[in-house]
């Protein structure tokens, strides 16, 4: 009866039929010690299966916490980067406009800032006076033009 | 996701991805690495694994095809991947060598079959999936998974019946 039953169920199996409950029979009916001798040969194949599925893999992962750098956040800092640049730097213009409430000490100011730019003007002006010794060179060289001249009256009757 | 909810989901299944791969890569070094390469990827990719609707099915496919490409750059560099997993295992009893015997006939059996069959096998007769399980992990058919799995069977047995009677190998 029992053996019936197994027979089937082999024909069955090799049928891909079958399910996993019954599967489950066919294995515990070959890991006896002892089968039906004209089913022997099915004994190393259950057997291969439940060997196989103890099988484990003991590999140790590697698993790094990716660090995700994200780019969004950085795009966030540089644009504060920028809004604290200008916040400060607005802030440093307003402070310094150099203006004066009392029209007197504008006045001095003024004419202080004017008598050093002057003072600066003069003493560039005064470099350029020499120029004025170059045209004193230049005028003298003018005479070479009389030597021209009467070198022109000697050589010309020999034409 | 912390390392310890990963890990809490991947370790139901970590094995049966490494007996896939074994499976198909057969060397147990090669498959370690697959493993590896797998679940790695998959941490890398945890923000979209509450998108999956199941993760160990998901797994099972990649593992599939990355060995699957891993077997096909191996052939196209025209190497071989020699089966070497040297154990001694200090086995003492008549018995138990031969039961070892038998089993290694199997696995060169296994290893005989084509890849489509051996991943069907290796999913129903070890990891015990259901077929539409099955269908959904390798993007096959009910049909194409049974009829793989009975073809997988019959030569299975037919290869172990001539070696039981007449030790052919």
């Amino acid at each position: 009866m029992v053996l019936n039953n197994i027979e089937k169920l082999l024909e069955k199996y090799e049928n891909g039929e079958t399910t996993l409950k019954e599967e489950q029979q066919l294995k515990s009916y070959f890991s006896q010690e002892t089968v039906e001798p004209h089913l022997e040969m099915y004994k190393p194949m259950f057997a291969y299966f439940s060997v196989n599925q103890q099988e484990q893999f003991t590999k140790d992962l590697p698993l790094k916490t990716k660090r995700k750098f994200n780019y969004k956040w950085m795009s966030v800092a540089a644009v504060a980067v920028l809004m604290i640049g200008f916040y400060f730097k607005s802030n440093t213009t307003k402070d310094d406009l150099g203006t004066y409430d009392d029209p007197q000490e504008a006045y001095n100011e003024v004419v202080k800032s004017l008598a050093m730019i002057s003072t600066q003007f003069n003493k560039g002006t005064s470099t350029v006076s020499y120029l004025n010794e170059m045209n004193k060179g230049t005028a003298t060289l003018g005479y070479l033009n009389e030597i021209e001249n009467t070198t022109n009256i000697i050589f010309k009757p020999n034409k | 996701m912390t390392q310890t909810e990963f890990l809490n989901i991947v370790m139901p299944f970590k094995d049966k991805v490494f007996r896939l791969a074994k499976r198909l890569l057969v060397s147990t070094e090669e498959a370690e690495d697959a493993t590896q390469e797998v679940l790695i990827k998959l941490w890398n990719n945890q923000s979209k694994i509450q998108e999956y609707k199941n993760v160990e099915a998901f797994s099972m496919t990649m593992t599939k095809n990355f060995c699957l490409d891993k077997l096909k750059s191996k052939q196209a560099q025209n190497l071989k991947i020699v089966h070497s997993n040297y154990q001694d295992n200090n086995v003492s009893l008549q018995k138990e060598v031969e039961l070892k015997d038998s089993l290694d006939w199997v696995r060169k059996i296994m290893e005989e079959l084509p890849e489509q069959q051996k991943m069907v096998i290796q999913l129903r007769d070890i990891e015990q999936y259901e077929l539409d399980e099955i269908c959904d992990m390798l993007d096959m058919n009910n049909t194409a998974v049974r009829v793989a799995l009975s073809r997988a069977r019959k030569t299975i047995r037919e290869k172990l019946t001539n070696t039981h009677s007449y030790g052919i190998k």
